[in-house]
């Protein structure tokens, strides 16, 4: 202020207060001045109402305020002060502004008829590590922890690392989320599981089997994690009605990373959902995912028996149909309930594929188009126990591959790229003691490799530490 | 396509937008404060309830058609206390609006307008279902549904400044009426001071601080741990020599474990409606106290 020239004060004075003298002071403006001052009085009220409220039940036999007549109503004398104030005051310490962290376990025990070093999904190029029913005996799951806060009032972020048996680091999501965009959008950034169909957001713990459907493995490797940014919508409606679009840097299954700016590749997705009565409870939606591959590698064994490095250059588009329906036939989920669900997958691929073993380096066309999908339900028959069938069926279709076509390279060069139809059909039975903590026992027979049924038997544990997590539809 | 599919949600966005109604619309997570809010807004106000009675408020699905109600939301009144915590919190994430996010003035915790009980000094997840700020079920002393009526009417007054004295107006009337309503129940409900009763969780404790009631054991060894057949037996050992006047069961609790203890130790099981709808006289907050007290006075001592 000291350097502010006089007369510019007097000035800045002068307007700041001309309003309020009433004189040039139009309706909207005497308007906006009431319920300013009807805001700061109901404000003020609140307060007070809290204050009385809380000396209320400090002092028994207490007449609050004007209005309530408890002469015979305080029986047992309200709480004593020493009960309630004094710990949760000397708790909020430099720890209140700690971010919330919650920690999973898991573990299992798989029993497998067939040799997990073997297991191939027939017909579908490898989509990576996750893959499969993972190793026989006992394993110790993903150890997942979380940690999530506001970042201030306009940002959350939240942290998710998976500590695999294998001592290694695993970061599953890493993102900020806005808080303050205006009619209903929400902007995401980092790396998240993209909000594609419907299981892929889900973290493992919260799936109602030990594994992804086929499907989610032969497509997206499991799950998707983009790397980008996503923006979502949802409608001022009664219903739920959410649009959603994600791009980032395409470094993701089936996509690959590209020296590229800008973005890479596209999500795009749209669900709808609503109630149909009291007990019936719905959602549906469709996406569709656009990704480029340059140099996607897998390997394979040609008809020599030497194994041999195959790359993918070209472009992949998915679409995905989900729908899910949970029924709560006497309106509390706790007690009972039946949740039916389904996805459909579909892909076509464009592009090269080459070829390279010790003698030679071949290039020539690829383009597939397959398809897949999985129904399962799930029953809660009594508070805490669940039953659970699924059955998962794929098709890789007739995959065109030109270095076969043209007769420089056999089918029996590209075993893996051997049409198939997989199938798998899995029943699981678990138990909740509470809401931390389950325990699982699972049999499927899986037939996505060529040769004999792969039996498998899992029982596993999840348990839940740390913050309450808070669950999605 | 980015570009294509960014055009299509605007363009979406414009054709649902829809001309600003005067009402508030106000999601309230309970049937207690849906039906509070009702009565302290009147036809200002649009109230559309989450859950009903017969549902454990602790357990609840973040289905879809409650993400869309909290997108429209201008005002959400909870329960607060962690009651919610299981899913309030993905709605209001999920939701995308700001309006109603807590410490705005869009949203309003019932809890923070009274004094918990049952606050605990450790919490251990060992120790069961316990919440950290104190018991969340507050809505069973008239004494809490009185102050929760002041602080929101205040609320909404402050929301919609232009109906403030119609807000407070009819939160006047509510008040006395309330006044008049409590002396009747203080009048019929001293006959229960000192009344045994066996609970089943520990949500009927503001009910039986108010009361004067006399809890002497509870059906849960921990807050929401389902009773062992141990536990059970116990109870029945532990009661049969001077039984209880009643056993006290939730319009949402499955009725088994009560029933089945009030065979062996020879008392009767009261189904209260513990929330407004919770039982078929239970149609209003006026209806939750005179039905449960009728309930607890038609068992003879």
């Amino acid at each position: 202020m000291g350097k502010v020239p006089f007369h510019v004060s007097v000035a800045a004075c002068a307007t700041a207060f001309l309003p309020s003298i009433g004189l040039a002071a139009t309706d909207a403006e005497v308007q906006s001045l009431r319920d300013e001052l009807a805001r700061v009085k109901a404000e003020y009220a609140e307060r007070m109402a809290k204050l009385e409220a809380q000396i209320a039940q400090l002092t028994p036999q207490a007449e609050v305020g004007a209005t309530a007549a408890i002469e015979t109503a305080v029986a047992a004398p309200a709480a004593p002060p020493a009960e309630a104030a004094a710990p949760a005051q000397v708790a909020r310490s430099a720890a209140t502004f700690n971010p919330a962290i919650s920690l999973i376990l898991a573990g299992n025990y798989t029993n497998l008829s067939n040799d997990p070093e073997d297991y191939a999904i027939q017909g579908f190029v490898p989509a990576g590590d996750e893959i499969g029913p993972g190793d026989r005996s006992f394993n110790l799951g993903e150890s997942e922890l979380t940690i999530a806060a506001s970042i201030d009032p306009y940002f959350m972020g939240s942290l998710t690392a998976a500590i695999t048996a294998e001592n290694e680091i695993e970061l599953e999501e890493a993102y900020f989320r806005t808080l303050a965009l205006p009619e209903g959008f929400t902007l995401k950034g980092g790396q998240f599981f993209s909000s594609l169909g419907y299981l892929n957001e889900m973290h493992g713990h919260t799936w109602d089997f030990i594994d992804q459907p086929l499907v989610y493995q032969a497509f997206f490797g499991g799950q998707m994690a983009v790397q980008g940014l996503q923006l979502k919508w949802i409608a001022p409606l009664d219903f739920l009605v959410e649009l959603g679009v994600e791009s980032g840097n395409g470094d993701y299954f089936p996509g690959t990373r590209l020296s590229r700016n800008g973005l890479n590749g596209v999500v795009a997705y749209g669900h709808v959902g609503g109630d149909l009565g009291e007990t019936l409870a719905w959602r549906t939606g469709i996406s569709y995912v656009d990704l480029d591959a340059q140099d996607r590698e897998f390997e394979d064994v040609n008809a020599t028996g030497e194994d041999v490095l195959n790359a993918f250059t070209g472009s992949s588009k998915t679409w995905v149909v989900d729908a899910e329906l949970k029924w709560t036939p006497v309106g509390d989920p706790r007690r009972q309930y039946l949740k039916l669900q389904g996805e459909y997958m579909q892909r076509e691929e464009d592009g090269d594929l080459a070829y390279a073993d010790s003698v030679q380096s071949l290039d020539g066309s690829y383009s597939s188009d397959q398809s897949g999908w999985y129904v399962q339900g799930v029953y809660q028959f009594l508070p805490r126990w669940r039953f659970g069938a699924r059955y998962d069926s794929l098709d890789s279709g007739d995959t065109k591959i030109g270095l076969v076509q043209q007769g420089l390279l056999g089918v029996d060069d590209f075993p893996i790229l051997v049409p198939g139809t997989p199938t798998r059909t899995s029943l699981m039975f678990d138990w909740s003691p509470s809401e931390f903590s389950r325990l699982r026992a699972q049999y499927a027979w899986d037939d996505a490799a060529e040769g004999p049924t792969d039996e498998q038997f899992f029982l596993q544990y999840i348990h839940a530490l740390g913050a309450h997590g808070a669950h999605k539809f | 396509m980015f570009r294509k599919i960014l055009t299509a949600a605007v363009a979406l966005l414009a054709a649902v937008a829809m001309p600003t109604h005067a009402e508030i619309k106000v999601l309230a997570t309970t049937a207690d404060w849906g039906a509070l809010t009702s009565e302290l807004g009147g036809d200002k106000v649009n109230v559309y309830t989450a859950t009903s009675a017969l549902q454990d408020v602790h357990q609840v699905n973040a289905k879809p058609s409650l993400v869309a109600r909290t997108r429209t939301a201008d005002l959400v009144v909870a329960n607060g206390a962690e009651l919610e915590i299981g899913w309030l919190p993905v709605l209001l994430q999920e939701s995308g609006n700001p309006k109603i996010r807590p410490g705005s003035p869009g949203y309003f915790e019932a809890a923070s307008a009274v004094r918990l009980i049952d606050v605990p000094t450790n919490v251990d997840r060992a120790m069961g279902d316990i919440h950290a700020q104190g018991n969340p079920h507050i809505q069973l002393d008239p004494r809490n549904i009185a102050a929760v009526a002041k602080a929101l009417t205040a609320r909404l007054a402050s929301l919609d400044a232009g109906n403030a004295a119609y807000y407070q107006a009819r939160g006047a009337d509510f008040q006395s009426r309330w006044a008049a309503a409590m002396k009747g129940w203080d009048q019929k409900g001293a006959a229960l001071k000192g009344a045994q009763v066996v609970v089943i969780h520990k949500d009927q404790a503001y009910l039986v601080r108010w009361l004067g009631l006399q809890q002497v054991a509870a059906i849960e060894p921990k807050p929401g741990v389902p009773p062992s057949a141990g536990h059970l037996a116990e109870l029945v050992t532990k009661l049969s020599a001077s039984p209880p006047r009643m056993i006290l069961r939730n319009a949402y609790n499955e009725p088994k474990a009560a029933e089945w203890l009030s065979q062996r130790i020879e008392a009767p099981v009261v189904t209260l409606p513990f929330s407004v709808g919770g039982t078929r006289e239970a149609k209003d907050l006026f209806g939750l106290f005179d039905d449960t007290l009728n309930r607890l006075l038609a068992v003879k001592p």
